[in-house]
């Protein structure tokens, strides 16, 4: 029998799980070298970004973290490529037929509701959430490099850096949005599939019927 | 040994190891940068222009530190055969370029301005410059300093920059001379040239900011 979580799987799970706080605060502190998303003079369209959580102390040291720990953050999403890649898509591709079958999950697990019959490995809501933080990494990871290179084709128009930046924010804020949903859904989903992850442990996911 | 990537992430949470490891990653994130192929950056349109009046000033210790152009020269000096001073007059002597680009901060923001000088690439050919040369490091009047790689020096859209939108560099803008490089953030582009270095082997001083843990290479 498969193990529930591959290798690959894990290692790319928790080398995002601890690579995205790390981005998450480090951005922060890049941020508030110029909490804006207009111009330096006249200062326009400001975000409020809080006066605390930051890492690297101030932009140089902020920067640091963020380049290094890019690293460990592509490694993850190619990791997870590599997976989807060699068959993983077929235990999260979401049909048309499961579209529907995403608000009774989230109503299960956020609402109360009755607790939906699950046949597959992964539930819809699952599948829709591990799409949709592929394609966050994915836009976190193109931005960013794109930032990086401004004086390049794709920053030509005259609004593009400002508009890469704000698509490089929000797709931070998409995580941000994910994580309590995910921790909310781990504790609901019990001790099982959470050690699965850590180990692989063959059919812990299956026997609990959720993961 | 599976765990082994987790570890070397462990490593950073170790103080002794965190510095070293987080010099080594912006290094990397450094050569990558490099690696990718450098062609012209995008030039602008005269109606994209930011307003000379809204162009940030992010000055060093002063935002003039009171050169007079008219006693001001630009020694060149190190690894190449002709060492010597130059007037403003002598720069304004090579072909003028002028070029409308952006200037990106590291802090993040950015401008499209419009600059004009002589090419840096052309004062190194008139200096003799060594084919064996390797970086350009440039001291400034208020005690600022960078280094830049030669590609980056010969670069065509690299210029010795005396003008800005037609006029002549104000003191806070650089006046009489600056670095103007955009494929280079803007720290690396210095305000107030006095001497330019060739050389083979960098210092140990690399720039103001750089040495104080900004990116050397600093290319975008």
């Amino acid at each position: 029998m498969k193990p529930d979580h591959s290798y690959f799987t894990r290692l790319g799970h928790w080398l995002a799980a601890i690579a995205i706080p790390i981005l998450g605060l480090s951005g922060l502190e890049i941020l508030r070298a110029f909490p804006s998303l207009g111009e330096k003079l006249p200062h326009a369209l400001m975000l409020p970004v809080p006066d605390g959580p930051g890492l690297g102390g101030w932009l140089g040291g902020a920067l640091s973290w963020h380049v290094t720990f890019a690293w460990f953050f592509g490694a993850a999403v190619a990791l997870q490529l590599f997976d989807l890649a060699r068959g993983g898509w077929r235990r999260v591709w979401l049909s048309a037929a499961e579209w529907r079958g995403i608000w009774p999950v989230a109503r299960y697990y956020f609402l109360r509701g009755s607790k939906p019959e699950q046949r597959k490995l992964y539930n819809p809501l699952q599948k829709a959430t591990y799409l949709l933080i592929l394609s966050l990494e994915l836009v976190s990871i193109l931005t960013g490099w794109a930032l990086l290179q401004p004086a390049r084709f794709w920053l030509r128009p005259v609004w593009a850096w400002q508009a890469v930046r704000a698509l490089h924010l929000l797709s931070m804020l998409g995580f941000l949005g994910f994580l309590p949903g995910h921790l909310v859904m781990v504790v609901l989903a019990g001790r099982r599939p959470f050690l699965s992850m850590v180990s692989g442990e063959h059919g812990a996911a299956v026997a609990e019927g959720q993961v | 040994m599976k765990l082994s990537p987790l570890a070397l992430m462990a490593g950073f949470a170790i103080p002794g190891l965190r510095r070293p490891a987080l010099s080594r990653g912006q290094a990397l994130t450094e050569a990558a940068l490099a690696r990718v192929p450098r062609g012209i950056a995008p030039v602008f349109n005269q109606a994209d222009l930011t307003p000379l009046s809204n162009f940030p000033i992010n000055a060093y210790l002063t935002e003039d530190p009171g050169v007079d152009p008219n006693d001001w020269k630009l020694s060149v000096e190190g690894a190449v055969a002709n060492p010597g001073d130059y007037r403003l007059a002598d720069l304004r002597a090579l072909p003028k370029y002028e070029q409308i680009t952006r200037h990106v901060c590291i802090e993040g923001w950015a401008v499209i301005g419009s600059f004009g000088g002589a090419r840096l690439r052309d004062l190194l050919a008139k200096a003799g410059m060594d084919p064996a040369a390797r970086f350009v490091e440039v001291e400034c009047a208020d005690d600022y300093y960078e280094s830049i790689d030669i590609a980056c020096a010969l670069h065509p859209q690299t210029l010795l920059c005396y003008e800005m939108y037609g006029q002549p560099l104000t003191p806070a803008h650089g006046a009489p001379l600056r670095l103007q490089m955009p494929t280079k953030l803007g720290y690396k582009q210095a305000k107030h040239l006095v001497t330019l270095r060739v050389s083979t082997v960098l210092g140990r001083k690399r720039g103001y900011w750089v040495d104080q843990g900004y990116p050397w290479f600093g290319g975008i």
